[in-house]
């Protein structure tokens, strides 16, 4: 099965259990070349579950995809061999996460790191490959990459180590990145120079790229389109601006109306009443219900569909 | 009235190589009854260092602590077991501070014990009471931590520091680890509590937007240093310092179109501190004096309230 080329990624209809308890629940979403998409939402949500999935890196057991589809450039990723995934992982589809350091390997220099992922996927020779890393290291910004390159790890920064990720995530061109939380461990001065080296990137590359996050300013100013996920769904997705400016679905009104930022200092915070349901412990209808202010009869019941128009959501009682 | 002065504390650590790492510096401010204080900077600045060594729970290296007058860090065992009672702490982590093999009822009351305050069945009264003020549920006392998630651990931290109706209580990161949707229970919380029972408080915080909202003054920090001290609505609109002013435009904000940020690099080795000013590496106005000689905190404008360590004001 193919599909229409619009989208470089498309997830369709996507069920993951871990053990018996489902984690993702009928999740789709599709990234188009050249963007960068934002996924937003709290922690046990399922961003990385997801993340992992496109690139079937999930750990299983105790995972499992019940079923599905993740359409990479028209073909189901689902559907191929460890062999055929391995082209594809590290050089048309790259990721890189939170924590640096538990992806970089602390006894190998910076360098060879990136030299390995060259050699890896491209015709090429050592020395060839080693001026590659210095290329890409200096395309990071990483001051001295003649230098850099005998780094170790722990020799860096936390945000010239995940300069350094991104390096090692660029080694071969890939057409998608997908970032996990890329900043969240660094300090907001240099969390903006990350995401805004990630935008030059794409702009330049026209590599799609796939930013998840639980901080809605991130997305609200670095990507074009999001999508906000809840108990194992998206549940909303539209343009930023729109998405923004006029939610839909009822759970990123509130969460949009909770942030501080949003707020008049000393004032009390709209807050949602209740905690976000781990797997297992979602409720039937809408995820979202019991912290809802406006729920109803149907909501307890069943899940409205996506659908797909330019603004999507699942609510009953949208805003107006 | 005046809380806490807080007069030149530093606190260095032996750091790798015989080298000194100067987590605070010659830190300065004053808390005033009832006022909560917001204490912000990058990871590293010294915030925690500074907010423990008030209490004493590190000893400060240099430096005075004034409380209601009188300067705790000489005092000995006994004398700072009766100051303690009023100086309380809540951490970042309330899964690492509460002891997963007590029941929520004897964590929240052991503070009593420890000071041996009240009969057992004055100390259980004091329990549930405190368990209703933070909005958990009454059978909360017999249940362990472990059944709690992250925001209701939170609460049962807040109850545990309430216990001995303290004057003053350190929030170290209170709400840093928790989602958006429970971070904002845990803010309206701690503001109706601080309101209700008249608290002071130190609000450690790396998030600007979290300080913003809940505090009467605003202290900036960057290499264990208070670059800017203000009201928190003047710090706000009108920041003085440059790295204020770079912190602020950093923060991500929904609805705003971004503005590139204008800091380059991290912030340096507190063990290895840049002349001058330590900030003059990566700052957008850097002078030649700023490179020679540290600015010290004042006051530069008598309209606006606050202070600035910054040679961009030198008259
Ligand atoms: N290997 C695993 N084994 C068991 N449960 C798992 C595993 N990986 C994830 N989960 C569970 O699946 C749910 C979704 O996890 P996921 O890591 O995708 O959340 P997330 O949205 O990325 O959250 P966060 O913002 O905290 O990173 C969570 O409840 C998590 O505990
Ligand atoms: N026990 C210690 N021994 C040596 N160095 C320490 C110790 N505690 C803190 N430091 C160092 O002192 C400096 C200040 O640390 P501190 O934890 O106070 O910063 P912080 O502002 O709270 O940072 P964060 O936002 O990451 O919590 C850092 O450079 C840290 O590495
Ligand atoms: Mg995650
Ligand atoms: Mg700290």
């Amino acid at each position: 099965m193919r599909l229409a080329p619009a989208s470089l990624l498309s997830i369709q209809d996507l069920w993951i259990d871990v053990g018996s308890r489902p984690v993702i629940e009928g999740l789709s979403l599709s990234v188009k070349p050249g963007e960068m998409l934002g996924l937003v939402g709290e922690s046990g949500c399922g961003k990385s579950v997801t993340a992992l999935a496109i690139a079937r890196l999930l750990d299983e057991p105790p995972m499992r995809i019940r079923k599905g589809h993740v359409f990479f450039d028209g073909e189901d990723v689902l559907a191929k061999s460890e062999r055929e995934l391995e082209q594809l992982r590290g050089n048309r589809i790259a990721m890189i996460f939170q924590e640096p350091m538990t992806s970089l390997n602390p006894v190998f220099t910076v360098g060879d790191q990136i030299a390995e992922v060259v050699l890896l996927h491209r015709q090429s020779d050592k020395t060839a490959a080693n001026k590659r890393a210095i290329e890409l290291l200096s395309r990071v910004g990483i001051p001295a990459p003649e230098q850099a390159v005998q780094k170790y790890p722990h020799e860096m920064s936390g945000g010239q180590r995940q300069r350094a990720m991104i390096a090692i995530a660029l080694a071969c061109d890939p057409e998608l990145l997908i970032a996990d939380e890329p900043t969240t461990a660094l300090d907001v001065t240099v969390q903006a120079q990350i995401l805004e080296l990630l935008d030059d990137l794409r702009q330049e590359t026209g590599m799609a790229v796939l930013l998840i996050t639980h901080d809605l300013g991130v997305v609200s100013q670095y990507c074009a389109r999001v999508a906000v996920m809840y108990g194992g769904r998206v549940v909303e997705e539209a343009l930023a601006d729109e998405l923004f400016s006029k939610p839909k679905h009822r759970y990123t009104e509130a969460l949009l109306k909770t942030i501080p930022a949003s707020n008049q200092p000393g004032t009390e915070l709209p807050a949602i009443p209740g905690t976000v349901p781990p797997p297992g412990a979602r409720p039937k209808g809408c995820a979202f219900h019991p912290r809802c202010a406006v729920a109803t009869e149907i909501c307890l019941s069943s899940m409205p569909e996506l659908i797909n128009q330019t603004h999507s959501f699942r609510c009953w009682n949208p805003v107006e | 009235m005046t809380l806490l002065e807080v007069n030149n504390i530093s606190k260095t650590f032996p750091g790798r190589n015989g080298a000194i790492v100067r987590a605070v510096s010659d830190v300065s401010f004053c808390v005033e009854d009832g006022e909560v204080l917001g204490v912000v900077g990058e990871s590293g600045c010294g915030k925690s260092t500074l907010g423990r060594s008030l209490l004493r729970l590190i000893e400060p290296s240099a430096g005075e602590v004034l409380y209601e007058g009188r300067d705790i860090i000489g005092l000995n065992r006994k004398d700072m077991k009766s100051v303690r009672r009023d100086l309380q702490i809540i951490f970042q982590d309330p899964f690492g501070s509460l002891n997963p093999r007590h029941k929520v009822g004897h964590l929240i009351g052991e503070p009593l014990d420890v000071h041996d305050i009240g009969s057992r069945t004055q100390r259980l009264e004091k329990v549930k009471e405190l368990v209703e003020i933070v909005g958990l549920p009454q059978n909360a006392i017999d249940r362990y931590p472990h059944e709690f998630s992250g925001g209701q651990r939170q609460r049962i931290a807040i109850a545990r520091a309430l216990a001995l109706d303290p004057k003053l209580i350190v929030a170290d990161e209170a709400v840093s680890a928790l989602d958006v949707s429970i971070q904002s229970q845990i803010i309206n919380l701690i503001a109706k509590l601080q309101k209700r029972l008249s608290l002071s408080i130190i609000f450690i915080s790396h998030d600007l937007s979290v300080i913003r909202h809940v505090s009467d003054r605003i202290a900036v920090m960057y290499l264990g240093r208070i670059v800017e001290i203000g009201p928190t609505e003047r710090v706000m609109a009108n920041p003085r310092h440059p790295y204020t002013h770079s912190l602020l435009s950093a923060i991500p904000r929904v609805g705003e179109k971004k503005s590139r940020s204008n800091l380059s690099g991290e912030v340096p080795d507190p063990s290895d501190p840049p002349s001058g000013c330590a900030f003059h590496s990566r700052c957008p106005k850097v002078m030649d004096i700023c490179k020679q000689v540290r600015p010290k905190l004042m006051t530069h404008f008598t309209d606006v309230g606050g202070e600035v360590a910054c040679h961009l004001f030198d008259k």
